[in-house]
């Protein structure tokens, strides 16, 4: 416990406070690092925040992934660090090619802000680590572009990896085989659409983000070992 | 400008005459041009307020929580905790009809400026809109843009859009309205103001590049109504960027946090002209601007373009010259340009200079732009058949139309507001749909949560102000305070979009200036002060005005937030119960009324006192967890607020011994609650205790709305009315234009 995690902060991130604020009441410590820089400092843990880095600019992360940070975040990945990126940061963790994939506009063609009902398909990940496989978690989701999508080979690889971390009961956009969420081959490199930091409060109407960030705070040391 | 006719030029930039020979005897020359275009934006209906200024005076403003009332960005409010809140709403009306998306979208940039200008994080927004009706396909396309514009800019600046309304109705068929309310918060010690001083201090232009657009935006779309070939306007309107704004806010709040600055003002309407002459005027000085060092979009542009371009995201701090390069600094870190193009002098004079030791391009006394701006006394008249109107009783609706009205309605909102981010910054208790929305409060540097609540709500019935504009707008504020209540707030302050027709028209002055007088009746009886608003006049399309639509934002307080409000709805086993009058009253200015074609009559009359007992009741029930649902019967009256409460959970009720004449007028001062059985006794000592009347009603539960002998629906069929109304107008999953 009390991990430290380092949000990173892109000029139009919006989600990092939130971020933040959510990982210190859980215990954990929490420090804004800035896109400009290119070491993450002392982190045990990375998470890209939401919002619209860049502006969105081209297409959601097709410039955040050249932020100078982001040398830094993959190194961290390639060592076995935890990294989370949360909607905008999933976008941006697909195109620095950390995750594979790539997240198209809704279905519907428009933004959607809802909460989503998740099942927890895989607990081989920095951040389902310690939920129950088949849990299903009430989580808002906050994007116009969440419609994940892949090449047949590497659904195939994502599903027989069971990389899959996270699903909609109810798609809300399209998205491939209903994925919320998926992780890396190690499992320390998880996106994810919906916003956990958004449920940690039962006065906001949800907590079920809690037992997610809980297991990004408890993992950090037993990954960096593998 | 394209000007083919032969009008002297200060007619094509929209004074009159009498004004142009105002403003030589000020200068004691003939204006050149750039100084005439300059009071033609300053003295514009939208920047001077010339209509309705001399009617404005009689709100009241004063209140032991103000810190800033009208006149400012923002009015501002102690909102305890050290804390202080910004709070303003303004209209975009006109751009909204003819270009949709950034109309809306740069309605909302515009809001957010005057709110962090004040020092204060921008944490809400709110959108009151009204469009014509759903089968018409011009409408559709504004309602979708709109809504579309608003989600674009708001989702991506990072400022969560949490309530609003939405009405369709004919009356907006030709004119929209689009109404943005943006809520802030503040350090109470941070508080700055727009005013420059210090003889040699330097104006810093932060922000974007100035362009043509929106060019004249102010005096040519805000300030005169639509006729045939309005889209000739459009290069007026202005084109948004909403990633340039968040940088814009994060380096300008980080300036204030660093004390950099000595004053800083937004950018809105009437461009440089107005943050320059508004910055020395209001500090008492004058200013030297260096046209020249304006960064521009394109080659070519003239000082009077630059002077009055309404390009957006931009910002003018007054800074000391040792701050300078600190604040060149910050700015850089955000990607955010700055460029000196000012210096404060003594001279109480703006001078526009084409480089600072160059040709004098303008010349004039700052403050003459605002002060000596005209304020007319336009002729009021009543409508000459006011009395006849008011006499002609609409009736009440025979049995068989109560379900038909019931579910006609009916709408589902979320459509619009799913598409708003209204979770950021992790506050919302109350989300949209709700009577009013509820944010934690927590210390906007700190951080730390208050365990206290702020509850906004926003809240207009043209019905109601066509019919009887001061009594309707009383209403309009009587239905505010209840929304607080149901969500256990109390009001703090009032902010106001006054949304009328052409000012030139005796009528329309008429309402504008009844309604002003009920919205003041109403605040002074519930202690209520107005710390700001917005006048939006020539809401007119081929001379037909729009019914009087006075919107008005409140902010209250939930002083304990330990548990989510009630929200709307029943839960099955509950009884219903009604607070407040019980009985039939006139049907006029109802939803039931208007549909049947008969827009006259005599409003249900509001008893303020008898209110303010409602309102303190469910307050109290609210904050104390009595009720487990709550809704205020406003629009559709009884029947509507309970088939409200019906859909929001899919539970049935059944309810007995409700005259048909009870169910569809729209008296104030009622509220219905879903209470436990074993509760009941709660609600009835609180409102004996305040001596207001109550009734049980009937039972929650079932799968059927049932109003014995009237009503008798199934649960399903509400729901779908209720749900689809949207979806099936404007389209699931189509691609907006």
């Amino acid at each position: 416990m009390a991990a430290r995690v380092g949000v990173v902060l892109f000029p139009g991130s919006n989600c990092e406070h939130d971020v933040v604020e959510a990982i210190r009441a859980l215990g954990g410590e929490a420090d804004i690092v800035w896109h400009g820089d290119r070491s993450l400092g002392q982190c045990d843990a990375v998470v890209v925040p939401g919002g619209f880095a860049h502006g969105d600019y081209l297409r959601p992360g097709a410039i955040a992934r050249f932020s100078p940070i982001m040398g830094a975040v993959a190194q961290h990945a390639a060592a076995g660090g935890p990294v989370v990126g949360i909607c905008n940061g999933f976008q941006v963790l697909t195109e620095a090619g950390l995750l594979p994939g790539a997240l198209q506009k809704n279905a519907g063609l428009k933004f959607v802000c809802t909460t989503a009902s998740l099942r927890v398909d895989s607990t081989h990940s920095v951040l389902t680590s310690a939920v129950p496989h088949g849990t299903v978690l009430q989580v808002p989701i906050n994007h116009f572009e969440g419609n994940y999508t892949c090449s047949p080979a590497t659904l195939a690889a994502l599903r027989a990896g069971e990389r899959i971390v996270l699903r909609y009961l109810d798609n809300p956009n399209g998205s491939m085989d209903d994925i919320a969420g998926i992780c890396n081959d190690g499992g320390n490199v998880v996106g994810l659409m919906p916003h956990p930091e958004r449920a940690t409060s039962a006065l906001l109407g949800s907590t079920d983000g809690v037992p997610l960030l809980r297991s990004l705070l408890a993992t950090p040391s037993a990954v960096l070992e593998v | 400008m394209a000007d083919g006719s032969a009008q002297p030029i200060h007619r094509a930039l929209g004074l009159t005459d009498g004004e142009a020979e105002d403003i030589t005897a000020i200068l004691g020359r003939p204006p050149n041009h750039l100084e005439l275009a300059m009071y033609s934006v300053m003295w514009s209906e939208h920047c001077s307020y010339k209509s309705s200024r001399r009617h404005l005076v009689r709100l009241p403003t004063e209140g032991e929580a103000v810190l800033v009332g009208p006149g400012e960005n923002a009015g501002v409010v102690d909102v305890g905790n050290g804390i202080a809140a910004a709070i303003r709403i303004e209209s975009h009306n006109h751009p909204s009809f003819l270009e949709p998306y950034q109309g809306a979208a740069t309605g909302v940039g515009g809001i957010l400026r005057d709110i962090f200008t004040m020092g204060a994080r921008p944490i809400a927004l709110m959108d009151p809109l009204r469009f014509g009706p759903l089968d018409d396909a011009r409408s559709r396309w504004v309602a979708e843009g709109v809504v579309s514009g608003i989600s674009g800019y708001g989702n991506a600046v990072g400022v969560p859009t949490v309530g609003g309304e939405v009405v369709f109705d004919d009356c907006y068929r030709g004119n929209p309205l689009v109404n943005v309310l943006c809520l802030g918060i503040l350090p109470t010690e941070r508080l700055v103001l727009g005013r420059a001083s210090g003889d040699g201090n330097l104006a810093v232009l932060l922000g974007s590049a100035t362009g043509r657009d929106g060019i004249g935006g102010v005096s040519v779309l805000a300030s005169a109504g639509f006729e045939e070939g309005s889209e000739a306007k459009r290069p007026a309107v202005q084109v948004g960027d909403p990633f340039e704004e968040k940088r814009l806010i994060e380096a300008c709040l980080t300036l204030l946090d660093a004390g950099l600055v000595v004053g800083i003002q937004d950018l809105g309407g009437a461009g440089l002209t107005c943050a320059t002459s508004e910055t020395a005027s209001r500090g008492g000085v004058g200013m030297d601007v260096d046209v020249a060092a304006v960064p521009r979009r394109e080659p070519g542009m003239h000082a009077w373009e630059v002077m009055t371009s309404e390009s957006q995201e931009r910002m003018l701090a007054i800074v000391t010259p040792e701050a300078l390069d600190e604040v060149l600094r910050l700015c850089d870190r955000w990607d955010v340009r700055a460029t000196v193009i000012g210096r404060v002098t003594p001279s109480g004079r703006l001078r526009i200079l084409d480089g600072f030791d160059g040709e004098v391009l303008a010349d004039v006394p700052a403050a003459s732009l605002h002060d000596a701006a005209p304020s007319y006394d336009r002729p009021c008249a009543e409508p000459s058949d006011r009395a006849r109107r008011l006499a002609d009783d609409p009736g009440a609706p025979a049995g068989g139309e109560i379900t038909t009205a019931l579910l006609a309605g009916l709408c589902d909102t979320s459509w619009i507001w799913r598409q708003y981010d209204h979770q950021l910054f992790l506050n919302t208790v109350e989300a949209p749909g709700g009577d009013a929305a509820v944010l934690r409060l927590k210390h906007p540097t700190t951080g730390l949560d208050t365990g206290r609540g702020l509850a906004l709500t926003t809240d207009g019935n043209h019905r109601w102000s066509a019919l009887d504009p001061r009594a309707g707008t009383a209403m309009a504020v009587a239905e505010a305070v209840l929304n607080l209540s149901c969500v256990g707030a109390r009001p703090l302050a009032l902010v106001n979009c006054l949304n009328f027709g052409n000012p030139e028209h005796p009528e329309v002055m008429w309402q504008l200036s009844e309604a002003i007088d009920g919205m003041a009746d109403a605040c002074r009886a519930f202690g209520i002060p107005v710390v700001g608003g917005n006048v939006s006049l020539y809401n007119e399309t081929a001379g037909r005005d729009i019914d009087p639509t006075p919107v008005v934002g409140l902010l209250g307080i939930v002083d304990r937030l330990e548990r989510r409000p009630p929200g709307v709805g029943l839960e099955s086993g509950d009884r219903v119960v009604l607070l407040g009058p019980a009985g039939p009253a006139s049907h006029a200015g109802s939803a039931w009324a208007w549909s049947a074609g008969r827009q006259g009559g005599t409003l249900p009359a509001l008893d303020m006192r008898v209110h303010s007992a409602v309102a303190g009741v469910v307050r109290g029930l609210v904050a104390a967890g009595v009720p487990s649902g709550v809704h205020d019967c406003a629009s559709g009256g009884l029947a509507g607020a309970l088939a409200e409460m019906v859909v929001a959970r899919e539970v049935g009720a059944r309810l007995a011994g409700i005259a048909p004449g009870a169910l569809l007028h729209e008296a104030p001062s009622r509220v219905l609650l879903s209470v436990a059985p074993g509760r009941v006794g709660e609600v009835a000592a609180a409102a004996g205790a305040a001596g207001v009347s109550w009734a049980d009603l009937g039972g929650a539960g079932g799968d059927r709305l049932v109003i014995e002998g009237v009503v008798d629906i199934a649960v399903a069929e509400a729901v779908a009315a209720w749900r689809d109304r949207l979806p099936s107008a404007l389209g699931e999953g189509v691609a907006s234009a």
